[in-house]
């Protein structure tokens, strides 16, 4: 397909990577000349200097014969004007970021009018993925699948873990629960287990399950931590109002630490039942001064990554029992924060990306399945997807074990007509089922891809 | 620098390598030259297999950066010219390697010039891989891959850029394997056209096919002694005009390809190239005229002659070396200017003289106004400060080259003329020169090393300097 892409920041470029490593001819755009070279330099893209609210300048990039435009420039307004004059010079389909709550709540109104065919909101996702983490803190990351109710958790296996030295196709047996776990990172290194993969001590493990019998699995390990009553957010972007709008309404005791006067004004009125401090978040007496010490969460939501690691570090070590969760945007700190004590790492960056090549994907394929959902796992090592089977392939109707899969793919679950079902050997897909896989391959459309 | 990259790339090219040389192949089953196309067919093969066997193993690491890139792309072209040189080596028509060498260098860089005093008795099997290489030199060798191989990643890009012509080189559509396609695809077309405008204009199809070749890749390899001067007056003509279109910046034709043939007006390179061309033929005209019967023919003698040589090709219909020295001078600035930016002909490009006489408009309105602010345009653009660097640069590099090379050449005692003029025909890509190596003299007479100097000079030009320095830059080899 043809897609220009508007705006090469973090979030621009990590969208034309991944597009442009499943195929597609892109274009992109941005005023600053040197990130457009950079970012042209580094892959196969054409790369055009200039407003992308310009029609001179989207003509260049041949607007009218393109099939999307990607906005996702700094500004939520420009964002917005791009895919509307994107639409009237002929392009199909387009896609803009939002992250102001000023527009975002009138967004559905004008969306129709503005033609746009998706917005995405990365610090409302990115909220929304901390919601979760908070309401199960055992967890390191959790997505979700079939509105809700499968999801897939990650957890790291602890000293003393019952799983240490345990062979995955033991584990229902020695737990009695009826689990999948569908992906393991070790190291830098991601795998799709097989039956036969031994867990050690520091593996992260992805498990399938539903919601009860994840609570059942999580008991079994003695890892059933009730959900968190207060949390200490350092930082008042955006992503933390829309989360402490979330928390506040739960009932959670929410503290925000931000250094701007300004931001905690309105912070303040957004947020009446919420506590505002007014102060540096790398300040330790601050900190201690509030409770970081007592605080069942810490969150570090500020704009600057390294701010956000040292004060989770910190936070870590004066609370050992806090659940932290960290923003850190750039992809490039991910192999050296991997083993360092910061708990869930949150990347909006990536959550964007992740629904745009959702979109991108289910816009290629719009005839045989649909694709519900996509998670990049592991720092897009390896990726989760939930279908819905609208065809007869050479899937359905089969025994999954006389089903020829590609190497390191995995079929995880199995929703049919609401009963959710942990794969086996003589499980059988049939129309109209969700499906979630689980692969280290990418660029997967359909559900057939996952046949050899 | 990663060297199993390179090693990769380099296997890739001899792999191509071999797939040209099986064309001179076919012509010799034609015209029966059984012994010269055997001989051919044993180097394509062993080529391909060399190739197949240094591309056999995929490089464990993909980085692949800018030096990387120049270094490729200059290794590649050393490489083309040295397997390229082989077979006039081992059949016989140039038996000294320098010389050989000399030629494949003089073709693939579409400069044209010669050591062979007597062309016409080369074999039709040398002769078609002779004009080849100016076609396949024209475009690139590493274009022409990259058209055809799923060299993907980010490594194109900067191939890409070592390779084409001009300050600034730009992709026409997102992926560069399209890019590469759409530019052989241009070129491919305009030479079918030219084929068939020379066999109406009575060519047989062997010498349409061969000189078109010559032709498209402003190279200027004749199979005749008088080189187009041999041909009739209307395959002269269209000889002018497809010079011209191929001195042309070829993206300027996807612009009219692509329905857009109001911005191939736009383009100010093209329109003063035009201008040159025309102002440059004029002056000629009216100093030769006297010498010749009839206005028109003195008319058509200066316009070929401007035109072959400032697209630097290299055909001559006249000898050029005994017009009046106020001619003689023009044609040797043509020289040094060249082309357009991404075409097939050397030279420094008038885009950079663009950019040079710009600079120097604009210095002269700084000293009037110390604190204006000026942004210097091209075809509508503003020229960003690092191109207009790279101009200073290169012509910096250009004249240094110059100097140095004719300071070596002329230790063969030539007078000044032939000395100074063969050098800034090699680095212009041109051909002829004036004096001994005028159009109707040849470059055999130099020593050993002054050919491998001028060799090195037309390699440079081709690849406009850079990829050559950076090969030869100490820093590049350097670990970390």
């Amino acid at each position: 397909m043809q897609i220009i892409i508007v705006g090469c920041g973090n979030v621009g470029s990590s969208i034309a990577r991944q597009l442009s490593k499943e195929g597609h001819n892109l274009t992109i755009v941005d005023v600053n000349e040197r990130a457009v070279r950079e970012l042209s330099d580094a892959i196969d893209v054409l790369g055009i200097v200039g407003s992308g609210s310009q029609l001179a300048v989207l003509k260049q990039a041949d607007v009218a014969d393109a099939d999307l435009l990607i906005a996702v420039t700094d500004s939520d307004e420009r964002n917005l004007v791009c895919c509307l004059i994107a639409k009237k010079a002929g392009t199909k389909n387009t896609i803009a970021r939002v992250r102001d709550p000023e527009f975002f709540d009138e967004i559905e109104l004008i969306k129709n009018d503005l033609g746009l065919s998706l917005y995405v909101n990365p610090e409302l996702n990115a909220a929304e993925e901390i919601a979760r983490l908070l309401k199960f803190p055992t967890a390191m990351e959790i997505d979700s699948f079939a509105n809700g109710r499968v999801d897939l958790m990650k957890f790291e296996v602890g000293e003393g873990s019952p799983l240490c030295g345990l062979k995955l196709k033991d584990i229902p047996a020695r737990l009695q629960c009826d689990i999948l776990i569908c992906v393991v990172e070790r190291g830098n290194e991601t795998f799709i287990p097989t039956g036969d993969f031994t867990l050690n001590k520091g593996d992260k493990i992805g498990v399938v399950a539903s919601g009860r019998k994840s609570a059942k699995f999580l008991k079994a390990l003695d890892l059933n931590k009730g959900r968190v009553r207060s949390c200490l957010i350092v930082g008042g972007g955006e992503l933390t109002y829309y989360l402490a709008d979330m928390l506040v309404a739960t009932g959670v005791e929410v503290k925000i630490v931000e250094k701007s006067k300004k931001r905690c004004d309105e912070l303040a009125e957004l947020l009446p039942e919420a506590i505002i401090i007014y102060g540096d978040g790398a300040d330790k007496s601050l900190l201690l001064e509030e409770g970081i010490d007592r605080t069942e969460a810490f969150l570090a939501l500020t704009n600057y990554d390294e701010e956000n690691v040292m004060m989770s570090i910190y936070a870590g070590k004066v609370n050992p029992k806090a659940k932290l969760i960290t923003k850190v945007h750039r992809s490039a700190y991910d192999d050296i924060i991997y083993d360092m004590n910061v708990g869930s790492i949150i990347n909006p960056k990536l959550i964007t990306s992740e629904s745009v090549v959702k979109y991108v994907r289910a816009m290629v394929n719009s005839t045989s399945s649909n694709m519900e959902a996509l998670y990049q796992l592991n720092a897009g090592k390896a990726e989760a997807m939930e279908f819905t089977v609208k065809s007869a392939s050479g899937l359905v109707d089969v025994p999954l074990m006389n089903v020829k899969l590609k190497p390191n793919v995995l079929v995880a679950c199995i929703i049919h007509h609401g009963q959710i079902e942990t794969p086996k050997g003589s499980s059988v897909i049939r129309m109209g089922d969700r499906v979630i896989v689980v692969t280290t391959e990418t660029g997967f459309e359909d559900i057939s891809d996952i046949l050899r | 620098m990663n060297l199993s990259i390179i090693r990769y790339i380099l296997g890739r090219v001899l792999q191509f390598l071999g797939g040209f040389l099986i064309l001179p192949v076919i012509v010799s089953l034609i015209y029966k030259e059984y012994n010269t196309g055997l001989i051919f067919l044993a180097i394509a093969v062993a080529s391909f297999i060399l190739g197949s066997v240094s591309s056999f193993f995929k490089p464990k690491n993909n980085a692949f950066y800018a030096r990387e890139g120049f270094v490729t792309v200059s290794l590649s072209w050393i490489l083309l010219s040295l397997v390229g040189a082989v077979p006039f080596v081992l059949t016989g028509e140039i038996p000294h390697i320098t010389d050989a060498v000399f030629e494949t260098v003089s073709g693939f860089t579409t400069t044209g010039a010669s050591i062979l005093s007597d062309v016409e008795s080369m074999s039709q099997t040398a002769m078609f891989w002779r004009c080849f290489t100016n076609w396949i030199g024209g475009m690139g060798v590493l274009v022409f891959i990259m058209a055809i191989l799923p060299l993907s990643g980010s490594y194109n890009m900067h191939l890409m850029r070592a390779e084409s012509t001009g300050p600034s080189v730009g992709k026409l559509v997102p992926r560069v394997k399209n890019t590469a396609k759409i530019l052989y695809g241009i070129y491919l077309g305009l030479t079918l056209v030219l084929i068939v405008s020379y066999m109406c204009a009575g060519m047989k199809l062997y010498d349409a096919l061969i000189i078109s070749f010559s032709t498209m890749g402003t190279g200027g390899f004749a199979n005749l002694n008088a080189s187009l001067g041999g041909y009739s007056h209307g395959a002269q003509v269209v000889s002018i005009i497809f010079m011209i279109l191929c001195g042309i910046n070829f993206n300027a034709y996807f612009l009219i390809i692509s329905r857009k043939p109001g911005e191939f007006f736009k383009i100010e390179e093209v329109r003063w190239y035009l201008i040159i061309l025309f102002l440059a033929a004029a002056a000629i005209t009216v100093q030769i005229r006297g010498s010749y019967a009839s206005l028109y023919s003195a008319a058509h003698d200066a316009t070929f002659q401007v035109v072959s040589i400032m697209t630097t090709t290299g055909f001559s219909v006249t000898d050029f070396d005994t017009w009046p020295m106020f001619s003689k001078t023009i044609l040797l600035m043509l020289m040094v200017i060249g082309g357009c930016a991404g075409s097939t002909s050397g030279g420094i490009k008038v885009s950079r003289l663009l950019i040079l006489f710009r600079t120097l408009g604009k210095e002269a309105s700084h000293l009037t106004h110390p604190r204006s602010v000026k942004k210097m345009r091209l075809n509508g653009q503003t020229v960003v400060e690092e191109t207009s660097k790279s101009v200073y640069s290169f012509l910096i590099a250009y004249v240094v080259v110059l100097m140095v090379s004719v300071l070596i050449v002329s230790a063969d005692g030539f007078d000044f003329t032939t000395s100074f003029t063969s050098v800034l025909s090699m680095l212009g890509n041109v051909g002829p020169g004036l004096s001994v190596v005028g159009p109707a003299g040849n470059y055999s007479g130099f020593s050993d090393l002054s050919k491998i100097t001028l060799l090195l000079d037309m390699l440079a030009g081709r690849l406009e300097i850079f990829p050559m320095m950076v090969l030869f830059y100490f820093g590049t080899w350097k670990r970390g």
